[in-house]
C-alpha cells in the first residue's frame, strides 16, 4: 500500500509540477482571460464526494457491528454519490468552455481533473462489485476485508480530490 | 518509520477530514491576503511534519485481527524463520492446537538483506523461505498436525500484520533461536508484538544446534 500510495503521489506530482510551473515560473494568470471555472459547480460535486466518503464510513462500521442493511446502504450510497461527481465533471467538461488544445492551462486543467476523474472511475468500479457482493451476502462482522481495502481506495480519491480543487479552483 | 495513514480505512477516514482542516485554513488565509496564505501553508506543513515524525516514533500501532474464531475452533498464527522446522516448536504447535478442532497457519518471512528488499531482488530470498516452509509442513504433516503455510513479508512483524488481516487469530507463536544467536530477539520483535497485535503470544526457543546432537 505505501509503494501504492508512493507511486501514485508521484503520478500527480507530475501534473502538479506542471500546473505550478505555469503559474508561478510562468507568472500565467490562473485561469487566463477570457476563461472562467465553473468553482460553485465543483465545490457542490466536492461536497458530494466528502459526502460520500462519510457513507463509506458508515458502511464499514455497520458491517462491523453486524448491520447488514447499514452496509448495503452505505455501499449503495457511496457508489449513487460517486457516480454523480463523475457524471456532474462529464457534464462540466461538457459546458466549461475551453479545451485541451487552449494553451497549456487548458492541458493541466483537463489532465489534472481527468486523472483524478479515471480514479474515480476506478474507485466506482470497485464499488460496484462491493456493493453486488454486500446485496449478494457476502462480508461479515468477521470478514470483511473487501470493504476496508475499497474503503481505503476511496478516501484516497478523496483527498486527492480536495487537493486538486483547492489548488485548481480556488487558489 | 512513519506511520502509514492508509493503513486501515478508519486511518484513511480521519486523513480525509485533516486534510479538510489543512487546506480550509491555507484557503481563509489565502482569501485575506496572499501572503498570509502562503504563511499558514508553511506554519501548518512544519506542525504536520513535526507531528507525523514525532508520532511514528513514539506511538505503537495496534492491530487486532480481522477474523475471529468460532466457539469450538482455534487459529494458530506461527510466526518462524530457520527455526520453523525445530522439533521444540512442532511439540509446542501440538500442544496448543489439542483439544480443539484448529486451524494453523505457518508464516515464513522471507528475510532478505536491505538492500536486496530495495531493489526488489527477492526471488532467492522466497525460495529459500519456501523450502524451509515445505519441510516443516511435512514434519508438521508426520506429527499429525495439519497446517498450511505462506511466505510472508521480510519484516516479521508486518509479515504477522499482514497475516492477521487475512487469517486471523486466537494466538500467535513466534519461534526464535536462543539469545545472543537470535536476531529476532535483538531487534525486539517478541516484545513489539507483544505491544502491537492484542492476541495472545507464545515465545518459543527453538536450539537447533541442541536438537542435532540428540
Amino acid at each position: 500500500m505505501f509503494l501504492f500510495i508512493a507511486s501514485e503521489v508521484m503520478l500527480f506530482g507530475s501534473f502538479f509540477t506542471a500546473y505550478f510551473f505555469i503559474r508561478v515560473v510562468n507568472h500565467q494568470p490562473w485561469p487566463p482571460e477570457p476563461f472562467h471555472l465553473p468553482v460553485f459547480v465543483a465545490f457542490v460535486n466536492t461536497c458530494i464526494l466528502v459526502t460520500s466518503s462519510f457513507t463509506m464510513h458508515w458502511a464499514l462500521q455497520s458491517i462491523k457491528r453486524g448491520n447488514r442493511s447499514g452496509m448495503q446502504a452505505g455501499l449503495a450510497l457511496t457508489f449513487l454519490m460517486g457516480l454523480t461527481f463523475l457524471l456532474t465533471q462529464l457534464l462540466e467538461y461538457a459546458r466549461i468552455g475551453f479545451t485541451p488544445h487552449d494553451q497549456a492551462f487548458g492541458t493541466v486543467f483537463f489532465c489534472l481533473t481527468g486523472l483524478h476523474g479515471a480514479h474515480v472511475f476506478v474507485g466506482l468500479t470497485i464499488l460496484a462489485a462491493m456493493t453486488t457482493r454486500a446485496f449478494r451476502g457476502h462480508f461479515s462482522p468477521e470478514a470483511h476485508l473487501g470493504v476496508e481495502i475499497g474503503g481505503i481506495y476511496w478516501h484516497f480519491v478523496d483527498v486527492m480530490w480536495i487537493v486538486v480543487f483547492t489548488t485548481v479552483y480556488i487558489l | 518509520m512513519p506511520l502509514n495513514p492508509f493503513r486501515s480505512e478508519a486511518e484513511a477516514y480521519r486523513f480525509v477530514w485533516l486534510t479538510i482542516g489543512y487546506f480550509g485554513l491555507i484557503v481563509a488565509g489565502a482569501l485575506i491576503n496572499r501572503w498570509l496564505g502562503l504563511a499558514v501553508f508553511i506554519v501548518l506543513s512544519a506542525i504536520v511534519l513535526f507531528l507525523y515524525f514525532r508520532r511514528g516514533e513514539r506511538e505503537t500501532q495496534v492491530v487486532a485481527p480481522t477474523r475471529r474464531s468460532a466457539a469450538d475452533e482455534r487459529r494458530i498464527l506461527v510466526i518462524a524463520n530457520e527455526t520453523v522446522g525445530g522439533g521444540t516448536l512442532r511439540n509446542t504447535i501440538r500442544e496448543r492446537s489439542a483439544g480443539s478442532r484448529a486451524e494453523v497457519l505457518v508464516v515464513s518471512p522471507a528475510l532478505n538483506s536491505p538492500l536486496k528488499h530495495w531493489v526488489s531482488d527477492e526471488d532467492e530470498a522466497r525460495k529459500a523461505a519456501q523450502e524451509r516452509l515445505d519441510r516443516s509442513l511435512a514434519r508438521l504433516r508426520e506429527a499429525g498436525i495439519e497446517a498450511r503455510g505462506e511466505i510472508g513479508d521480510g519484516e516479521p512483524l508486518q509479515a504477522i500484520e499482514d497475516a492477521l488481516r487475512t487469517f486471523g487469530a486466537d494466538e500467535i507463536i513466534i519461534s526464535t533461536h536462543p539469545e545472543g544467536r537470535s536476531n529476532w530477539l535483538e531487534r525486539g520483535v517478541v516484545a513489539g508484538a507483544r505491544e502491537r497485535f492484542p492476541v495472545s503470544i507464545t515465545h518459543v526457543i527453538v536450539d537447533l544446534e541442541r536438537e542435532e546432537v540428540r
